[in-house]
C-alpha cells in the first residue's frame, strides 16, 4: 500500500521534471514562431511573450495644456508637476500614466491600464521575406522606410532543386553498389568495402580544397551539377553502408529461386531488391534529403555568392550577417527553412528516426 | 556472408566454352562509348543550363533516376552479350563502378591531395615540410581554435550524453513518453543555421530596459544587468554557443538510450527491487553496465560530430570574440586568406582527430563478421 502510493507520487515528480525540461526545450522555437507573425515594430520593442494576454497602458483621455508652456520648466498637469523627460518616457500618476501625445501641440495623454487579450498578428513578414520586391515598413514612431525583400522563395526553389537530385542519385548508385558488395563475389570487394567504411566519418573538409580546384578548372563552380555531385560523393559511403546492412540481411532463398527462373542480376536488383528495400530506401533517403536541405558548408564553398543558385541556409546566414537586427525577416526566414524538416519529422517520424540513427555519423 | 550464390553452378559446361564473339565486343564498346558521350552531353547541358531552376530540377530528377538507371541497364546488357565466365567477372564492377569512380574522384583522391598540400606553403608552390603543422600549434588564433574545439567536444558531448540519459529515463517512467520524446528530438530535424537564428533571438541584447531576448528579459526581471551573451563574456560565450549543440543533439542521444533502456530485462530490475535496491542503485548498478556499449557508441558519434562543428559558430559569431573553432578557421584560411597550406593542415588535423573512430569502426565491422 505504502509502496504503491510512493510509486504514484514519484511518477508525478517525474512528469513534472520532464514537463519543465520539455517546456525549456520548446520555448526557443516557440518564441521564433510567435515572433514571425508579429509586426516588425512590435518585435523590436517588446518581447514575443507579449502575444499572450497581458496588462498594458492604453490610450485614454487627452489633456490639452496651454500652448505657451515652457518645456524647460517643470510642467504642471492636473495639479502636479513633471519634467519634459518624464513626460517623454511616461510617468505614473495615481492609476494612470501621463505621456506626451503630441509634444508640439502640447497635448498629454492620460493612459489607463487594461488587459490586452488579442495580439496583433500579421503575415507581412512572410510576404516580405519571400518576395524580392520593395515594401514599406512602419517604424514604431509612425515613420515609414522602404526596404527590399529578400527573395527567399527563389532560394526555396533552389534548395529543392539541389536537394531532390542530390538524394535520388546517391541512393540509386549506392544501392547498386550495396547489392554487389552483399551478393556478388569479385576481387577487390573486401578492400573497396573497407575503404567505404573508413570513409564513413571522414570530415569533408579534407576533400574541399582539391575538389574546388577541380571544379574551377571544369567550370562546375556555382552550377547545380557540381553541387549534386559533391553531395552524392559525400553521402555515398553512408548510404552504401546503410543499404549494404539492409540488403545483405535479405534471405538467401529469395535469390536462389529467382536465379533458377533464369533472372539476371539486373532484373533481380530492380524487380526484387529495390521493391523489398523501400523502408530502408525511405529512411536513408530522408536522411540524405534533410542533410542536403540543412547543409551550409558545402553550398557555401561550391555555390558562393551567386544569388540565382543560392540556397536558403546561405541566404539566412547572409541575413544574419548583413541585417542582424531585422528580426521580422530573420524569424520568418528561419521558419520557412524549418517547414520542410518539420513536416518530414511529423509526417514520417518512423523513417526519420531510423534514418537519423543510422546516419548520424556522417562526415 | 560467406554463403554466396553461385547460380551458374546449376548449368555447368554448356556455356563455359562459348567464345567471345566479335559482335559482343563491338556492341559493348559501342554501349560504353554511347554512355560516355550521352552522359557527357548531359553533363555539359546541366553545367551550362540557364533554364528555370524548377525545370532544371525536374530534368535532373529524371536524369538522376532514369539516366543513372539506364547507365546500369545498358552496361549490364552489354556485359550479358559475353559468355558466362566473363560476365561473372565483369558484372560486379559495373554495379560498384559508378560509386567507386565518384568516391575516388571527389573523396579519396582529394583527401590524399589535401595531405600532400599540407606540406606546402600558402600558394602550394614551395615544399615546407612539417612547418605548417608546427605553425598551427603555435599560432595564437589556431591555439584558440584548438582550445575551443576541445571545449566543444568535452562539454558538448558530456552534456548531451548526460541529458540524453536523464531524459530517456524520465520519459520511460512518465505518462507522456511519446510527446516528450518528440519535443526533445525535434531540434535534430532543423538546420544549424535556423537553430542559430532561434538562439540568437534568445541571446539577443540591446541596451536599455526593454529586452526582447528571452534570456536578458529573464535576467532583468530578476533585477540583473542584461548581457551580450555571445560576444562580450569571453571565454564564457563559448558555453552559450555549446548550449545550442546540446539543445540539438540531446534528442539523438535520448532516442538511442531510450531504445537501449527498454532492452534491459524486466526480471533483473524486479529482482533488484525485491532485494531492496533503490532506484539510484539500480541505475548505476544495473542500467549503466547494461547499456555501456550504447553509451560508448553515442559518445563517439557525438564527438565526431562536434569535432567538425562549423555552422553554429559561423552563424552566431563568425568566429569573432574568441569563439573560433578548427572548422571555421579552416574556412577562413582557405577562403579568405587563400592559405592552402594552413587550410589543408587544419583539415588533416580534423582527419587525425577522427582516425581512432575510423579504426574502431573497422574493428567493429570485422568483429560483426565483416567479410
Amino acid at each position: 500500500m505504502v509502496g504503491k502510493k510512493k510509486r504514484k507520487s514519484s511518477k508525478t515528480v517525474v512528469n513534472l521534471i520532464l514537463g519543465v525540461i520539455c517546456f525549456i526545450w520548446i520555448l526557443p522555437t516557440f518564441g521564433l514562431f510567435a515572433s514571425s507573425f508579429r509586426p516588425a515594430a512590435d518585435i523590436l520593442h517588446t518581447g514575443w511573450w507579449k502575444v499572450f494576454p497581458h496588462q498594458e497602458w492604453k490610450a485614454g483621455e487627452t489633456l490639452q495644456l496651454s500652448k505657451d508652456v515652457d518645456l524647460r520648466q517643470p510642467i504642471e498637469v492636473n495639479g502636479k508637476t513633471y519634467s519634459d523627460d518624464q513626460l517623454k518616457a511616461g510617468v505614473k500618476a495615481d492609476d494612470s500614466r501621463l505621456i506626451w501625445e503630441n509634444r508640439r501641440a502640447r497635448t498629454v495623454n492620460m493612459q489607463e491600464q487594461g488587459w490586452k487579450t488579442t495580439p496583433d498578428l500579421t503575415l507581412d513578414n512572410y510576404k516580405n521575406v519571400l518576395s524580392g520586391k520593395e515594401y514599406k515598413l512602419k517604424e514604431a514612431d509612425g515613420s515609414e522606410t522602404v526596404q527590399k525583400g529578400s527573395g527567399l522563395s527563389q532560394a526555396f526553389w533552389n534548395t529543392l532543386t539541389i536537394a531532390v537530385p542530390a538524394t535520388v542519385i546517391p541512393v540509386l548508385i549506392a544501392s547498386f553498389a550495396a547489392y554487389a558488395f552483399a551478393w556478388l563475389r569479385f576481387p577487390g570487394r573486401k578492400t573497396l568495402f573497407v575503404i567505404i567504411i573508413a570513409m564513413l566519418v571522414i570530415p569533408i573538409q579534407v576533400a574541399l580544397i582539391p575538389v574546388l580546384k577541380d571544379y574551377t578548372s571544369l567550370g562546375l563552380n556555382g552550377s547545380y551539377l557540381g553541387i549534386w555531385l559533391a553531395h552524392t560523393a559525400f553521402g555515398l559511403p553512408l548510404v552504401t553502408y546503410f543499404m549494404y546492412n539492409f540488403i545483405s540481411q535479405l534471405p538467401k532463398d529469395l535469390f536462389e529461386s529467382a536465379f533458377i527462373d533464369g533472372a539476371s542480376h539486373f532484373t533481380i536488383f530492380s524487380r526484387l531488391i529495390l521493391p523489398l528495400s523501400v523502408p530502408a530506401l525511405a529512411s536513408i533517403g530522408i536522411f540524405q534529403f534533410l542533410w542536403v536541405w540543412n547543409d551550409y558548408l558545402v553550398s557555401l564553398i561550391f555555390i558562393g555568392n551567386q544569388p540565382s543558385v543560392q540556397v536558403m541556409s546561405m541566404k539566412i546566414a547572409d541575413l544574419v550577417g548583413s541585417r542582424g537586427n531585422d528580426w521580422h525577416l530573420l524569424t520568418s526566414a528561419a521558419f520557412i527553412s524549418m517547414l520542410m524538416p518539420l513536416a518530414i519529422f511529423f509526417l514520417l517520424q518512423k523513417y526519420f528516426v531510423r534514418g537519423l540513427m543510422g546516419g548520424s555519423v556522417k562526415g | 556472408m560467406d554463403a554466396q550464390i553461385k547460380p551458374e553452378a546449376s548449368a555447368p559446361g554448356t556455356q563455359a566454352k562459348q567464345r567471345i564473339s566479335g559482335r559482343a565486343v563491338l556492341l559493348s564498346l559501342g554501349v560504353l562509348l554511347a554512355n560516355i558521350v550521352i552522359n557527357g552531353l548531359i553533363f555539359l547541358f546541366f553545367r551550362d543550363s540557364t533554364l528555370n531552376p524548377l525545370l532544371t530540377a525536374v530534368l535532373a530528377v529524371l536524369w538522376g533516376v532514369l539516366g543513372v538507371y539506364l547507365i546500369y541497364y545498358t552496361l549490364t546488357w552489354a556485359v550479358e552479350q559475353y559468355p558466362d565466365r566473363i560476365r561473372r567477372k565483369v558484372l560486379p564492377y559495373v554495379f560498384v563502378g559508378p560509386a567507386v569512380i565518384i568516391l575516388g574522384w571527389l573523396l579519396i583522391l582529394p583527401a590524399l591531395r589535401t595531405l600532400y598540400l599540407s606540406f606546402f606553403n600558402a600558394s602550394s608552390e614551395k615544399f615546407v615540410g612539417l612547418s605548417n603543422y608546427a605553425a598551427i600549434f603555435s599560432d595564437h588564433l589556431m591555439a584558440t581554435a584548438l582550445r575551443n574545439n576541445l571545449l566543444w567536444v568535452f562539454v558538448g558531448t558530456l552534456a548531451c550524453v548526460c541529458f540524453g540519459l536523464l531524459i530517456a529515463i524520465l520519459a520511460d517512467r512518465s505518462s507522456y513518453e511519446r510527446i516528450a520524446k518528440s519535443i526533445i528530438f525535434m531540434p535534430m530535424a532543423i538546420s544549424f543555421v535556423a537553430a542559430g537564428v532561434i538562439w540568437k533571438f534568445v541571446y539577443y541584447y540591446q541596451p536599455g530596459d526593454e529586452q526582447i531576448g528571452l534570456l536578458n528579459a529573464i535576467v532583468t526581471y530578476f533585477g540583473g544587468e542584461p548581457q551580450a551573451w555571445t560576444s562580450m563574456l569571453q571565454p564564457w560565450n563559448n558555453f552559450f554557443l555549446i548550449i545550442i549543440l546540446i539543445w540539438m543533439q540531446t534528442g539523438f542521444a535520448m532516442v538511442i538510450f531510450s531504445a537501449a533502456i527498454k532492452g534491459v530485462p524486466d526480471d533483473i530490475l524486479e529482482a533488484a527491487r525485491v532485494d531492496g535496491a533503490g532506484e539510484v542503485k539500480i541505475f548505476f548498478g544495473i542500467m549503466i553496465p547494461f547499456i555501456s556499449s550504447t553509451i560508448l557508441t553515442v559518445t563517439t558519434t557525438i564527438i565526431v560530430f562536434t569535432l567538425k562543428i562549423f555552422d553554429v559558430v559561423m552563424v552566431m559569431t563568425g568566429g569573432q570574440y574568441d569563439t573560433e573553432v578548427v572548422a571555421t578557421q579552416f574556412y577562413r584560411q582557405f577562403f579568405m586568406y587563400r592559405n592552402f597550406g594552413y587550410g589543408s593542415t587544419l583539415a588533416i588535423v580534423l582527419l587525425i582527430a577522427v582516425l581512432p573512430v575510423i579504426l574502431i569502426n573497422l574493428r567493429q565491422f570485422r568483429k560483426q563478421g565483416g567479410f
